[in-house]
């Protein structure tokens, strides 16, 4: 891995917030660094600042310490670089499928036609085809989520930050979408970064998993995902025999990262 | 009477009507299946239908007995002294003097008035609102400082503004879309203001992280999803702009149906104060029935059920 074309670094990141109620540390001192075209998984129990690490690479905002790098330069604000896919589609529903998908090209002035035209096959690309004049709430969630990725790979970013984009699906719509998602990602050559709380999505789909611990957040260890899960798709690399030993040790260290952190709540409140 | 009974059990007439037919076909072919299945779902929606269609007509004729009921006795309680006429008048008292005032052309400049002055203030009064709230919403610092104030205006009666208009704008047109506005602007401020704060976190997420600048924000998040406020708070207003601008002519007018109902008043004439309020019933009415379609016509589409 010791590449030296990196798409995200992040360099003795610590992040603060700060409220009426007081001054919390999210996280602190992470060294990260995703090299171009990998896909990686964060992982850890609530309270790790995933979000946090997420926002930051997406510019929302500036770290308190440290260095969140994109392509080698410094991220100040949201750029067409970076896509990022919610949790929850977040569709306009004033808008059409196709608006919808199009709004991040109106929102940075290159909605051309031929942008646009470029969105329609996208949907349709993405399995939604001639459905770009109806309107979200005539869609399911799985069609939702499906116009939200296109909407996100519509401005054409390099690097795709995925915060939880799953989660909020049905088992069933949820295996089809990681296939999609992977396969679609693969294919366009796109570094990416998930989110997620389900261990077996972050084993499916990703070349490194990294599991973070709480309270501040930090990254207890990495996983790298052999070859053959690898280039199997999500759904074929959860019956492959190298899956289970690799889930059973992504558990343990989740548990072991649970633990650690409430010993260490406890110990910052004593 | 021939629809009401069971489907299957017409069916099976008619299948006995037909012997022949029903023989000669395999009974169990997908295609027949698929058409017994398709004509009882159709006989199903028909049945539902009747049913609605029935109580939608018994709604409707409830409603005619009501108001037949309550004009034929307001009628012969007036004619009859079981109430003094000259206080509560009788319904065919009013539609003549109604139906001379009309013939005569005499009615129809008040009601243009008060219309017009009623349009004007609640169509100003919500532009006014929505734009007040833009300018919290953009600079949350004024709005901060703001909010006792609002909150003070709002309680108050603003009505009672209404000498102190008519001396700044004299009496006519301008002091009555005054006190209108006076009833209207905060109360739309507020809900608008407040609508634009409760805009989903979400929604303003996804623009800000393809770095859309508060210019942008507001115009391609915020302000369309208040929309649906904002033209109900329209319909709202629609009231409140009657209320501002009857005061309003109380007040100060020459004309107007608001001047009808306070001449009629101080003639002792009641018949015109009632057959006024009438008149503002109906084009009330019409008013907000505008608006409502409207609504309508502007949130096809994207409207949830």
């Amino acid at each position: 891995m010791a590449n030296s074309d990196p798409a995200l670094t992040l360099r003795q990141v610590t992040h603060v917030y700060v409220n009426d109620k007081g001054a919390s540390l999210a996280v602190e001192d992470l060294n990260l660094t995703v090299q171009r075209g990998e896909f990686v998984s964060l992982v850890g129990p609530s309270g790790c600042g995933k979000t946090t690490v997420l926002s930051m690479l997406a510019g929302l905002f500036l770290p308190t310490r440290g260095e969140v790098l994109l392509n080698n330069r410094q991220v100040k604000q949201p750029s067409t670089l970076v896509g990022y896919m919610l949790q929850q589609d977040y569709l306009f529903p004033w808008r059409t499928i196709l608006d919808n998908a199009a709004l991040g090209l109106e929102l940075t002035g290159s909605k051309t036609r031929a942008a646009v035209e470029k969105a329609a096959d996208l949907l349709a690309e993405l399995g939604l085809p001639g459905s770009g004049a109806r309107y979200p709430h005539e869609l399911s969630g799985g069609m939702r989520q499906r116009v939200a990725l296109a909407r996100t790979l519509a401005t054409e970013p390099e690097v795709l930050l995925l915060d939880e984009p799953f989660s909020a699906l049905d088992l069933h719509i949820k295996l089809q979408l990681e296939d999609l998602v992977k396969e679609t990602l693969r294919r366009l050559g796109k570094t990416a970064l998930l989110v997620t709380h389900d261990l077996s999505e972050a084993v499916a789909m990703s070349d490194r998993v990294i599991v973070l611990a709480a309270n501040p957040g930090r990254i207890r260890c990495e996983l790298t995902i052999p070859d053959s899960i690898r280039q199997a798709s999500p759904m074929k690399a959860r019956q492959l025999p190298e899956f289970q030993p690799l889930f059973d040790q992504l558990w343990a260290e989740l548990d072991a990262a649970e633990k650690a952190g409430w010993e260490g709540s406890e110990s910052d409140e004593g | 009477m021939k629809d009401d009974g069971d489907w299957f059990q017409q069916r099976e007439q008619l299948a006995d009507k037909e012997p022949e037919r029903v023989g000669q076909e395999q009974r169990s072919s997908p295609s027949d299946v698929e058409e017994v299945r398709s004509a009882w779902l159709d006989w199903l929606h028909r049945a539902y239908m009747r049913r609605a269609k029935r109580t939608t007509a018994l709604v409707g004729v409830t409603q005619v007995i009501i108001l037949v009921l309550f004009v034929g006795l307001w009628e012969a309680a007036g004619r009859n002294r079981w109430i003094d006429p000259l206080l509560f008048s009788y319904p065919t008292k009013m539609f003549r003097q109604l139906w001379a005032t009309m013939s005569d052309g005499s009615l129809w400049p008040h009601i243009g008035v008060t219309v017009s002055e009623t349009i004007v203030g609640f169509v100003l009064g919500t532009l006014l609102g929505t734009l007040l709230a833009a300018l919290l919403w953009w600079f949350p610092f004024v709005s901060r400082v703001a909010d006792p104030y609002l909150v003070v205006l709002n309680s108050m009666p603003k009505v009672a503004l209404g000498p102190i208009f008519i001396v700044c704008l004299g009496p006519g047109f301008l002091s009555i879309v005054a006190v209108t506005l006076s009833v209207t602007v905060i109360i739309t401020t507020l809900n608008i203001y407040n609508q634009f704060r409760e805009v989903d976190a979400g929604y303003i997420k996804v623009v800000r992280l393809f770095g859309a600048g508060r210019s942008q924000l507001f115009r391609s998040v915020i302000l369309p999803a208040s929309f649906p406020v904002i033209i109900s708070t329209l319909k709202v207003n629609v009231g409140l702009a009657w209320i501002g601008v009857i005061v309003g002519e109380f007040l100060v007018a020459k004309l107007g149906l608001g001047y009808l109902i306070i001449y009629g008043f101080q003639v002792f004439n009641f018949t015109l104060v009632l057959s006024s309020l009438l008149v503002i019933a109906a084009v009330a009415t019409v008013m907000y029935k505008a608006v409502s379609a409207l609504e309508r016509k502007l949130m096809t589409g994207w409207r949830e059920q």
